[in-house]
This record gives C-alpha cells, structure tokens and sequence, in this order.
C-alpha cells in the first residue's frame, strides 16, 4: 500500500519507535522566539545540558517587540526583560539570532520561508501553533509547549504519536474577490474549531495547487484553528521556484540533488488518509467571522446563524459569543461600522498581501473612523514594500506602516485593540480579549479588510471590484 | 515534574466550549521568564472585572469552591496558542486535574509534561458532573490514574478514561521525556550519520512518478 506524504517524511525522520511508546521524531528545523522559550533554557541549565545541535536553531524576536522606533531601546520594562532573555540565551548556548535591527528580524513564520530556511521535506517545530505555515512547503511542521522547547534544544528530537491524516480537496477555481484566507476561513467555519483535532491534513485539489506560495502558507497557518497538528501541501513547481535563490536554500548541485528528492513527496495514489473531505472553490465567497473562535465565520453576504439552529448543549456557548461580540443572531454584517483595521500577522503580511491591500487602496483614502495599521511580517517584507513604493500609497491613504512583528495579532506588545471596539483583521484569531482587552476581532482576508479601511464599514469586496472595473 | 496518582476532590464547573488558552492565561501576562506565578491570571478576564475586583458569579471567586482541585469544562478544552503558560497557570492556581469531552492536542501535551492530568470523558459523563455539581456545589470526585477511572462519589458513577500508557508512566513517577529521549543518544548520533543515505535510497527506490509531471502544467 502507497504512503500519504505525511508518512512519507515522518518515517524518514523516525529515530525510533516501540510498542507502547511515542515515536522519537528527528527534527531538522527548530525555529524560536522570546516569549516560549525562557523557562525552557533555565531548564537546560538545571540539567547542565548544552543545546545539542545550536546550528540547527534559529532565533528571531517577534511576539513582543513594538512596531514603533525599534532601533530605540523597548519601552516596556518586561518585553525587553523577555528580549534580552532571549539575547543571552542565544549567546550562552550558540544559537543564530535574528533580533531587532537585523535584517533577517520578523515573525518566525514569516522569515522561515523568506530566507529558504524552510523546505520540503524536512521536519519543523517551533514553541508556537502557528507553525503550521511551513508545511505549505511540504514538510511537517507543528506547534509544540515549552517543555516540548526544552526537549528539541537537548536531543534535536520530540516525543510524539504518529499523526493521523485527513486530506481535504478543493477543486476549481476562486471568484474574484475571494482569496486563500478565505478558503481557509470558509474550510473551518465547515469543520468546527475542533474539527481537525488530531490530524494532519494535506491540503489538495486544483483550487489548491493553483495558490502562490503565500496563499499556501495562510491555508497551513490556520490549520491549527481547527485543532490539526498540522497542515501541508505537497510540493511542486510553485515550490521550488520560490525557494530557488534564497539566502539558505540549497545552491548548486546541492539543488538538483534536493530537487530530486522533494519530487518524491506527494501522497501515493493508493495512500490511504484516515478521513477525506472535498470542496468546491465556486461556493467560496469573500468570509467574515463574527464570533470568538475562528469556527464562527461565515460568508460576508450572509447574516448571522440563530441560536436555535445551533446544537442544544451549544447554545449557551454560541449566545455568550454573540454578547461579548455586541452582534445579534439573524442579522447582516455588511454595513456595520468598524472602528480599526489591523493587517498583519504571520497570516497575512508577506509582500503578496501587502501588493495586494496596496492595488486596491491606490488613489483612495480610509474613512475617518476607522484606524489602519499595516505591519508587515518581517524586515525584508518591510524593505521591499519600500523598495516598491507600497509605503507611499499607504501613506496617501492614510494607513501606517509599521515595523514588523506580531502586534496587534495578540497585543502583547502596546499595539492593543480598545475595548469594545471592533478590528476588521487579517490575523487568524477571533478569542476574547485576543487583541486587548474586551476588543471585537473580525478575521477576514486582506482585501476585505482594506475594502473596510475604505469604507468605514463591514464591505463586500466584490461591490467594491465591480464598481472599480 | 510533578507525580500523580489519584485524587479525591471537590471540583470547579466552567461549562463552556471552546475555552481557549487565550482564556486560560491572556496574552499580555506571558512576559514573564520564569514557569511560577500564572495562577494569580488564570482566567483573568472572566475572574475579575475592570477595576480588578474579583466577580462573584465567575466560579473561582465562588467560596464554595475555594478548595477544589479538579477543573471541569466544556468540549475542547485548550485550544488555540501553544503556551504551556495555561498549563503552569492551572497548575499554580492549583489544580491537578482538568476533566473535558475533547481537549486540544497541544494543551493535552503541556498537561501532561507538568504533571496536570486531562481526563477526557463522554459528553453524558461530562453532563451528569454538572447535573450533580449544581445540585450540591460539595460534590467530589475520585480520580485513579492507576486504573484510569474517575467516579461521582455521591452517585457512584464511574468512567474509565485513556492515557498513553508510556504517559502513565511517567506520570506516576514523575519521570520526564527529556530524561526518555537520552537515553537513547545514539539512536539520535546514528539517525544522523545515516540520514543522506537514507534521503539517497529513497531517491532510488522512488517508483512512482512526480504528479505534476503528469499533470498538465498551465494553471
Ligand atoms: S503573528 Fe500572531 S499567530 Fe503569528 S506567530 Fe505572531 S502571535 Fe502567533
């Protein structure tokens, strides 16, 4: 019997299995940041244990960093407690550091990629569950704790169960207006925000394969917003002329030899997946959530599902949703007056969105209500939405472009959501409280939210395009 | 880590679904470096109100609960951000054990390496522990990891419920998986030594072909 391309890399990276016992996985890539990682170096050095293989591990500073002045010293005397942690830490045990001021510095599922550090077929963790990004390149990628930190810095290797696999196919082709984001969106508002749980899922089908490599990477990122381990998609010539020419992939004969050996990665024809699900990209539209897990979305056009139709011992769940959220079930969402729009976040702030926002705010300007912020995923994305005179037409829209890192997708930094307020957001999470205390997260693709800057209001992007062609 | 064997405990009701890390440990409290003191934010947003008052309707600020050590909540406990943070804040809070129908992946695994024990049970078991907690908040439960069954005491109702035995272990006696995986150092060393041989024999041994070689090409 074949073998799903999940199999294919977990056996590759099998240091050992035994019955009754997790797998110990061997992983290539270990990506860090300075907010999951502290307690775990104190651990190392109660056990006197050195990292076991530094030079597979990078470090950036992205969670809490400020996305304002950041060649001056950080403000907030705890983030720069945890940042300077992170600078010691990468110094006693070895590790290559990208921090602030370095031009390789961003959100550590920004500038994997970016940099070609991220490939095909390799095994990647990272203490943090959007991990998953990196699987758009074809490799395993996942989400693990800080105890989990500590065992990957002392052994290279995690304890873990070998995976179930789901594939999930969507076939034909998006409407205009409609993006990866909202396929990802639309996918779990199907599946439920548990829905995944346990599984891996290899994402498949023409409307999948007809996705830029970014657009891969926000439908992997949100994998883990239907509780999956993770998410990926078998590798192909959109992969490898991404990779090609980046600052550590492979060079040379090294590429050809790597070339030959990501052509082996795909899931056999006879492989068998613990669950299939197909889709038909035709019934995608522009998406919109409009509670507090990402599960709760729905087609921007649409009004808000009833109580009722929701499952008796979910009901109360659904109704304290909707309160915390001031909306009302039964109602329509276009319309409503929004009060920030944050676009960002390892989702969607590489150079392909921030284009995308930029072609259509050109030679218009936000609504007075409404405050944008556009902070890019790395410094690179930075640099080249300059190069490319992006900064300008934000500028003239009235939309600041900030200096990378999480931001507003957490607020854990001073890029915080008032509460009660509303945020159209291109991040990938709804929860209470996610952008600061008591704010209201509406998740949407890039241009849905720059339809919104707009407008003022919750806008169906598609009005907007016809009116413009 | 900390051991864990069995437990008799009043509990604490959250029934909610979805509860998610988020919840657990908010975002702006993970600044700090040290594993301690979380458990004074656990639930921060839903424990206290916006001058920093305890609510007196949020379950933990309820007296009758001041001393359970058994959390009880809805489906899908844990999910969304990887900070084991929510695990160390339930812990400092001072809870051993958290009882769900479903829990999310990453949390169960932060659970487990901490020593805090998810039990996940039936929605029908979940619903009678609410049913009975409501009426008498003094309900107890026993938890008996050594044979894997929780019990209602007043009604004697009981479920087993599944750990990975090699998790049990370690629970039982405390012992963690770094401890695990180095004990198996070569492996690791001869995993290494052997990796692009392997990556070359699998080039070789590949039968089938590249399917976009046999796709058509213009998308
Ligand atoms: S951008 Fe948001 S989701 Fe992504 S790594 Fe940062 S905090 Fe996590």
């Amino acid at each position: 019997m074949g073998k799903t391309l999940v199999e294919k890399i977990w056996d590759a990276h099998l240091v050992k299995r035994s019955e009754g016992f997790p797998d110990i996985l061997y992983i290539d890539t270990h990506l860090i940041h300075e907010v999951t990682t502290p307690q775990a170096f104190d651990g190392l050095r109660r056990r006197g244990l050195p990292v076991f293989r530094p030079e597979q591990t990078v470090a950036t500073a992205d969670h809490n960093v400020p996305t304002l002045n950041q060649h001056l010293p950080i403000r907030e005397e705890l983030s720069r407690l945890q940042v300077d942690t992170l600078t010691r830490n990468c110094n006693e045990f070895g590790i290559e550091l990208y921090g602030l001021g370095h031009p390789n510095q961003g959100i550590v599922h920004v500038i994997g990629p970016e940099l070609g550090i991220t490939l095909p077929g390799k095994t990647i963790v990272c203490g943090d569950s959007h991990t998953s990004t990196h699987g758009a390149f074809g490799c395993i990628a996942f989400g693990i704790g800080t105890s989990e930190v500590e065992q990957v810095l002392a052994t290279q290797c995690v304890l873990q169960q070998s995976p179930k696999t789901m594939k999930i196919e969507v076939n034909g082709q998006l409407a205009q207006g409609v993006s990866a984001k909202d396929l990802i969106l639309y996918i779990i508002s199907k599946l439920s925000a548990a829905g995944g749980t346990g599984f891996f899922i290899e994402y498949a089908g023409s409307a999948i394969r007809s996705l830029s490599m970014e657009g891969r990477m926000t439908v992997c990122n949100m994998s883990i917003e239907m509780g999956a381990r993770g998410g990926l998609i078998a590798p192909d010539t959109t992969t490898f002329n991404y990779i090609e020419g980046r600052e550590f992939a492979p060079k040379g004969e090294n590429w050809q030899q790597s070339i030959k050996y990501w052509q082996t990665l795909y899931s056999d024809e006879d492989a068998q997946f613990d669950s299939v699900i197909t889709f038909d990209a035709a019934d995608i539209g522009p998406m919109i959530t409009y509670g507090t897990n990402p599960g709760m979305g729905m087609a921007i056009n649409e009004t808000i599902p009833t109580t009722y139709s929701q499952p008796s011992t979910e009901q109360l769940s659904y109704q304290k949703a909707l309160t915390y959220m001031g909306l009302e079930d039964g109602t329509a969402m276009v319309g409503k007056e929004i009060d920030y729009v944050f676009i960002g976040s390892c989702t969607n702030s590489r150079i392909e969105d921030l284009r995308e926002v930029a072609e259509f705010v050109k030679g218009r300007r936000k609504a007075d209500n409404v405050t944008v912020w556009i902070v890019p995923g790395s410094k690179h994305v930075e640099q080249q939405a300059i190069a490319e005179g992006l900064d300008k037409v934000f500028e003239q829209a009235g939309f600041q472009l900030r200096e990378p890192g999480c931001s507003a997708c957490l607020g854990m930094n001073e890029d915080k959501i008032p509460a009660g307020k509303y945020c159209v957001s291109t991040s990938n999470r709804n929860f209470e409280g996610r952008q600061g205390q008591n704010a209201r997260t509406l998740l949407v693709s890039p241009l849905t939210a720059a339809a919104a800057a707009i407008t003022g209001k919750i806008t169906d992007i598609r009005e907007l395009l016809q009116v413009g062609s | 880590m900390r051991k864990f064997e069995h437990l008799i405990s009043t509990v604490i009701p959250l029934d909610i679904e979805n509860i998610d890390t988020d919840q657990i440990i908010p975002a702006r409290f993970l600044k700090a470096t040290s594993r301690e003191g979380f458990g004074k934010n656990l639930f921060c947003d839903w424990r206290y109100d916006s001058n920093g008052q305890p609510k007196t309707d949020f379950a933990l600020n309820k007296p009758e609960y001041k001393n359970a050590r058994i959390l009880v909540a809805g489906k899908n406990f844990g999910c969304g951000s990887s900070r084991e943070h929510a695990a160390w804040a339930l812990q400092d809070y001072g809870f051993d054990v958290v009882i769900s129908s479903f829990f999310a992946d990453i949390f169960k695994s932060n659970a487990l390496n901490n020593g805090l024990l998810p039990v996940q049970v039936s929605e029908e078991f979940l619903k009678h522990i609410f049913e009975e907690n409501r009426k008498n908040s003094d309900l107890e439960l026993e938890i008996d990891l050594v044979n894997g069954t929780v019990k209602v005491l007043s009604t004697l109702k009981q479920e087993a419920f599944h750990i990975n035995a090699y998790k049990k272990t370690c629970l039982i006696n405390g012992y963690d998986d770094i401890d695990f995986i180095l004990g198996n150092k070569s492996l690791i060393e001869s995993y290494e030594a052997e990796q692009a041989i392997k990556v070359d024999k699998i080039v070789a041994d590949n039968k089938g072909v590249f399917p976009e070689d046999s796709r058509t090409n213009n998308r």
